[in-house]
């Protein structure tokens, strides 16, 4: 018997524990959420909040730990045996058939018999019942693909409600959303939970979790660091949970010999493929010499800032200068770029910044293929290829040294390596800089440090990109900070702490110092 | 399932196609053996038709020629990311952009003739993968589907030229008239004769050394240029060629009118070589068996020119060995075909991932 | 009247042709729909037409010819399901392999077994499907006008032609009505919504690429068992790939496909008839032209301009749990 007196629980975990390979993505995790509350997870990206919903919703089976659902102990292997204890999941990426209609969608899965007439008509009922009792109105026989973004995430919602389900699990709601649009998700998941429903929320948005939920649990790092009454906490306590204590890494850098403005962002607005938008209105400059910090959780905005600033993407709005000459217009593409001195090391090395299929030689020229160094005329010469690799190899101590090595079986940080001596050795006057030390091994994170503060003070204006903030504190001169495509402050080193930085991170403006 | 299939490069470029190649031929054994034939005994006609005699080289290295030219057309599209079946249509084509030049200017010496007959085949195998291809990067339409639907459209177009208007009159069978001897591509053993070396007669023609040249100039192309590694970066990672500056859809254009050349090559051995003359259906399936064999060379010239000799084999003693036991019929040969596509390619981890498990066995014990 | 006769002629014998297209598009839409790309449409027609041939031959039954037909290229349908669906391999590739093969088997048993180039011996009386004669078909045939249509399009037709409307109206019904067919549709677009709604996709796209192995295996029998007296060397002669064509013309749903497939077999029709024949005031109209017309239409249409052809978004893709 359960010894915690009080009411049961909708959902208990206990010691849930999940590996990947070599990552621990759960470490024995604890999680209880009252009946009819919304219960928020807060985290940083990597800190196992995804990983544990799926595990939840079935997608993954945990190594070890159990679950129990209203104080009844069960498995769940698969999402339909999560649909059958109750528990409904609104995911990021909606999981909706764009072409078929809103009663199509609601219904697959739950068609109520072989035939769709009967389950149609119930269907529908339903519905018009939760359009009643939760004001979640939508035309059932609209095509889904053309409904605005909302009300797909209505659809979601209704597809868990009409399998039942007293559990919702919502991961990243807002992430999509207009202010409006989430305003209105905050009432119904209130509304839900009045009623009866228990609702989990997960976002890194800290004025999501003040404005709406009951309680409020923290992860990092895969370990949940603690569970809190939302009404006893403030923001900043959370913003320290989240982040924890960074310890500031060993750089030694002098002050910054600032020169000229370098790089000029101005008022850009980039929309994303599905028009919506993911960059709205940035402004801020880089100036030669300096290690401009930005700051944010990953996805509100700076991939597609650092891809339109590379000429990947064309922003919709606004201009973005090099030395004053307007790089939009005068150098569109990413080779016209390049050629001006705007070097790029990419987010995502594996996807981006090299070709893993190639050997060390050839990732060592990507993006350089045509220059002459590497061949004349239509020819490429392989010896002067691999001579120029063995020579940075040398310099950037990557290891093993042979050229003819493909890229995937190097570790991450020689990887990182060669996509760093590539773009450092082109003389860059600007260094778009992604993700520097993302799985990198601590050895080489130092070694991409000292370059990076090297170049800068050689005096290239350099635009670091980080989700890690001990990385930002350590190597920045100055610090901006986005959150869902704004920037939500700019600091010094200086003048700012982890829990500001986490709380400009969340969103929370007001409260910042 | 989500073990990597991981291998040392001998065993990705030799082992698991040759791996593939004798799962195929087993079947193929059982086939023969359901067909109340013996397997065995097949097989070695089989390799006596193709390797017995100097005649059986010189088919089997003829047939060959055609492979090395589908095989490589295929193969350079695959280093793009692209799958290009319309080697049939594309030869096809090749032959009438040939014909149309020998008809024209055979009067010409072979000097001038030859030369322009080749870029010919060549211009018109490009042109007819050109299109699918610009319609993909324009137009947002599938190469597959389109090139698919291109080799029914040149085959139309050929039948309807040579019946209404470059066929010879009065003819059982659409065909032109037999072109001059300049447009002739000497045969090797005339060749040879020139230079007082005797071989035996076979349709083996200098278009064999046009394919090693094309083996060659495919190899140098890919892996010592600096439009080959533009071409494999789009093959192998599109985001990172974006991110290099690489233009996909120009690659993509450039790709398909290459593969579409060298498949119109297959031309210059069929038309100029051998038939002198442009007949119908001269391409009969060897674009198609281009795709056993890009998989099977595993992309790579030289393994293209060893498994194209296979086929090659294939073909020549599969012919013999019909003679010998007229109930194994050629047709075996395709049916091995499509088997070899099948374990190379769809099937291909059925065979990689054993073969891996026991790698990764046997270096664990070893260490 | 000599114009109006030859009109129902052409009618008549395209709705023939049309037949074999039916079936294998509808094969195409099933699998296509639930997201395996089929190129080999083609390959298993013929594989279903030798077997049918062979064992109507052996049996002097086409019911029977039609069941092994069916087999015969389900067991092919099983091969590129399990290449394309548990081995996640390359669709087309399979597509290619599998009508390859089919091609070399069939001759290949086919003169080993009958020793006649490959084709099998001419089937006659109940080793065929024989056109069902509608009551009164003879003398309505004496009306003008109506008698014609009733006694040579609406009569007269094999079983399997009337089996070609019952698989284009169940196919209809059961994608649009039932909850197998709306998981189906749901498949093809977004396998990941399926399997979140609880679903397995592994399942569905083997029950799609069965029915595709049904629906070719009657194609294949019409083809052997209907049309012709007998299996002859590579029959199918691309039509596995006109209805490819068709399908994509169709955009992939089943009663339009009936109609591209009715005009495609038509406008073979028209240029059987066309051959050698002296139109006034055009003169000889070339039959390469007709013949083009599909493949050409396919190709401007696929280019999307006129109109546009969306394949279902997940086809061609094998599914992967994202992780």
């Amino acid at each position: 018997m359960n010894s915690v007196a009080g009411p049961v629980p909708a959902i208990a975990l206990s010691d849930i524990d999940k590996r990947f390979g070599e990552v621990r993505a759960n470490k024995n995790v604890n999680l209880t959420v009252a009946s009819g509350s919304v219960h928020g997870v807060v985290g940083e990206n990597g800190a196992g909040k995804s990983t544990l919903m799926s595990i939840l919703y079935g997608f993954y089976e945990a190594d070890r730990g159990t679950i129990h659902i209203h104080g009844k102990p069960v498995s769940i292997r698969s999402p339909k045996e999560a649909i059958a204890v109750g528990i409904g999941m609104v995911h990021q990426h909606f999981m909706l058939v764009e072409p078929l209609s809103v009663i199509d969608n609601v219904m697959l899965g739950a068609e109520g018999g072989a035939m769709l007439a009967k389950g149609e008509a119930q269907m529908r009922a339903a519905l018009a019942k939760l359009a009643e009792d939760y004001g979640l109105v939508i035309d059932p026989d609209a095509i889904v693909g053309d409904l605005p973004v909302g009300l797909q995430q209505r659809v979601e919602i209704l597809k868990a409600l009409v399998r039942g389900a007293d559990i919702l699990i919502l991961d990243e709601p807002t992430a999509v959303l207009t202010p409006d649009e989430a305003e209105q998700l905050f009432v119904l998941l209130r509304t839900l939970a009045a009623q009866g429903k228990t609702v989990i929320l997960i976002t890194h948005k800290l004025n999501e979790i003040m404005a709406v939920t009951d309680h409020v649990s923290v992860m990092r790092r895969g370990e949940m660091v603690a569970t809190l009454k939302t009404a006893e906490t403030s923001p900043e306590q959370l913003a320290d949970q989240m982040v924890g204590r960074h310890v500031l890494l060993d750089v030694s850098k002098g002050p910054a010999k600032l020169g000229p403005v370098r790089l000029s962002v101005e008022n850009v607005v980039i929309r994303d493929a599905h028009a919506s938008l993911r960059v709205k209105d940035v402004s801020f400059q880089v100036r030669a010499g300096e290690i401009l910090g930005l700051a944010g959780v990953a996805g509100n905005g700076q991939s597609e800032l650092l891809e339109a600033l590379a000429g990947i993407i064309t922003p919709t709005l606004g201009r973005i200068t090099l030395d004053g000459q307007d790089l939009i217009t005068l150098a569109p593409t990413p080779a016209e770029r390049r050629a001006q001195g705007v070097l790029h090391i990419p987010e995502d090395r594996q996807r981006m910044g090299l070709v893993p299929a190639f050997s060390a030689a050839e990732s060592m020229i990507l993006g350089f293929q045509s220059d002459h160094e590497f061949g004349t005329g239509p020819l490429l010469s392989a010896a002067a290829i691999a001579a120029h690799t063995a020579k940075e190899m040398d310099l950037y101590d990557i290891r093993p040294r042979q050229t003819s090595l493909k890229t995937a079986k190097f570790s991450g940080g020689n990887q990182q390596k060669i996509v760093l001596a590539r773009e450092i050795e082109h003389q860059p006057k600007v260094l778009l800089v992604g993700q520097p030390t993302r799985g990198v091994d601590v050895g080489a994170i130092e070694f991409i440090h000292k370059r990076l503060i090297a170049l800068r003070d050689a005096g290239v204006a350099i635009l670091l990109v980080s989700v890690e903030l001990d990385e930002i504190m350590s190597l920045s001169d100055r610090i901006i900070v986005m959150c869902g495509g704004v920037i939500t402050g700019e600091r010094t080193p200086e003048t700012t702490n982890d829990r500001d930085l986490g709380l400009l991170m969340a969103g929370v403006t007001e409260r910042a110092a | 399932m989500s073990t990597p299939i991981e291998l040392p490069k001998w065993a990705d470029v030799s082992l698991v196609p040759i791996l593939a190649v004798i799962v195929a031929f087993l079947v193929a054994g059982l086939v023969v053996l359901g067909i109340g034939e013996n397997p065995v005994k097949a097989t070695l006609l089989l390799l006596k038709g193709a390797l017995g005699s100097g005649e059986g080289i010189g088919y089997t290295l003829y047939y060959a020629t055609n492979f090395i030219f589908t095989g490589l057309a295929v193969a350079i599209a695959f280093h793009a990311g692209l799958f290009n079946i319309g080697g049939e249509g594309q030869a096809t084509m090749g032959g009438l952009g040939a014909a149309l030049i020998c008809l024209r200017f055979d009067f010409l010496p072979w000097y001038i003739v030859l030369p322009l007959a080749i870029l010919g085949a060549m211009a018109m195998g490009a042109l007819w993968a050109f299109i699918p291809g610009y319609l993909q990067v324009k137009r947002g339409s599938h190469v597959v589907i389109t090139t698919i639907m291109f080799n029914f459209l040149a085959a139309t177009l050929v039948v309807y030229l040579l019946v209404n208007v470059i066929g010879k009159p009065g003819l059982m069978s659409p065909e032109t008239r037999t072109f001059a001897a300049s447009a002739h591509l000497p045969y090797l053993h005339e060749a040879l004769a020139y230079f007082g070396i005797i071989i035996p007669k076979s349709p083996l023609n200098l278009s064999l050394a046009l394919a090693l040249l094309a083996s060659a100039f495919v190899w140098v192309l890919l892996w010592h240029t600096k439009l080959g590694y533009a071409i494999r970066t789009v093959g192998h990672s599109p985001t990172a060629a974006t991110y290099a500056g690489i233009s996909i859809g120009r690659i993509t254009l450039i790709t398909m009118a290459i593969s579409g050349a060298l498949a119109g090559l297959l031309a210059v051995n069929e038309i100029l070589g051998v038939q002198g003359r442009l007949l119908l259906e001269f391409s009969s399936g060897y674009g198609f068996i281009g795709i056993a064999v890009a998989l099977m060379g595993r992309a790579h010239p030289v393994g293209i020119v060893l498994a194209s000799i296979l086929f090659g084999m294939l073909y020549q003693g599969g012919t013999e060995l019909s003679f010998e036991i007229p109930r194994v019929t050629r047709d075996m040969i395709v049916a091995i075909s499509g088997l070899v596509i099948l374990f190379a390619g769809a099937l291909d981890g059925l065979i990689r991932r054993p073969v891996a498990g026991l790698f990764s066995r046997f270096l664990k014990s070893g260490v | 009247m000599e114009i109006y006769s030859t009109l129902i002629a052409i009618l008549e014998s395209g709705m023939r042709l049309s037949v074999p297209l039916v079936f294998a598009c509808l094969a195409g839409l099933w699998s296509e729909r639930s997201g395996v790309v089929d190129i080999g449409l083609e390959g298993k027609m013929l594989v279903a037409a030798f077997a049918s041939a062979a064992a109507a031959g052996a049996t002097n039954n086409a019911l029977i010819g039609l069941g092994a037909g069916i087999i015969a290229s389900i067991g092919f349908a099983l091969i590129h399901g399990f290449a394309a669906i548990s081995q996640r391999g390359n669709q087309i590739v399979s597509g290619v392999a599998i009508n390859m093969l089919a091609a070399g088997l069939t001759a290949l048993v086919g003169n080993a077994w009958y020793a006649q180039g490959g084709r099998t011996p001419p089937l006659e009386g109940n080793a065929r499907f024989q056109p069902l004669t509608w009551p009164g078909a003879e003398t309505i045939d004496q009306i003008p006008l109506i008698g014609p249509v009733y006694a040579h399009l609406i009569s007269g037709h094999s079983t399997l032609a009337y089996c070609a409307l019952v698989a284009t109206l169940l196919s209809g019904f059961v994608l649009r009505r039932t909850r197998f067919g709306l998981r189906i549709r749901a498949v093809g677009e977004n396998p990941a919504a399926v399997d979140t709604a609880g679903v397995s996709v592994t399942r569905l796209r083997y029950f799609a690429v069965i029915i595709a192995g049904v629906l070719c295996g009657f194609a294949g029998s019409y083809l052997a068992l209907g049309q012709a007296a007998g299996f002859l060397t590579n029959m199918t002669a691309g039509k596995g790939f006109i209805a490819l064509a068709a399908l994509i013309f169709a955009k992939w749903r089943a009663w339009p496909a009936l109609w591209t497939c009715f005009l495609f077999g038509l406008l073979d029709a028209v240029a059987i008839r066309l051959q050698g024949v002296m139109v006034p005031g055009i003169g000889q109209i070339p039959v390469q032209a007709i013949q083009a017309l599909p493949y050409l239409m396919t190709v401007i249409l696929l280019a999307g301009f006129i109109g546009k052809a969306i394949p279902p978004k997940a086809s061609g893709l094998p599914y992967v749990k994202e992780r």
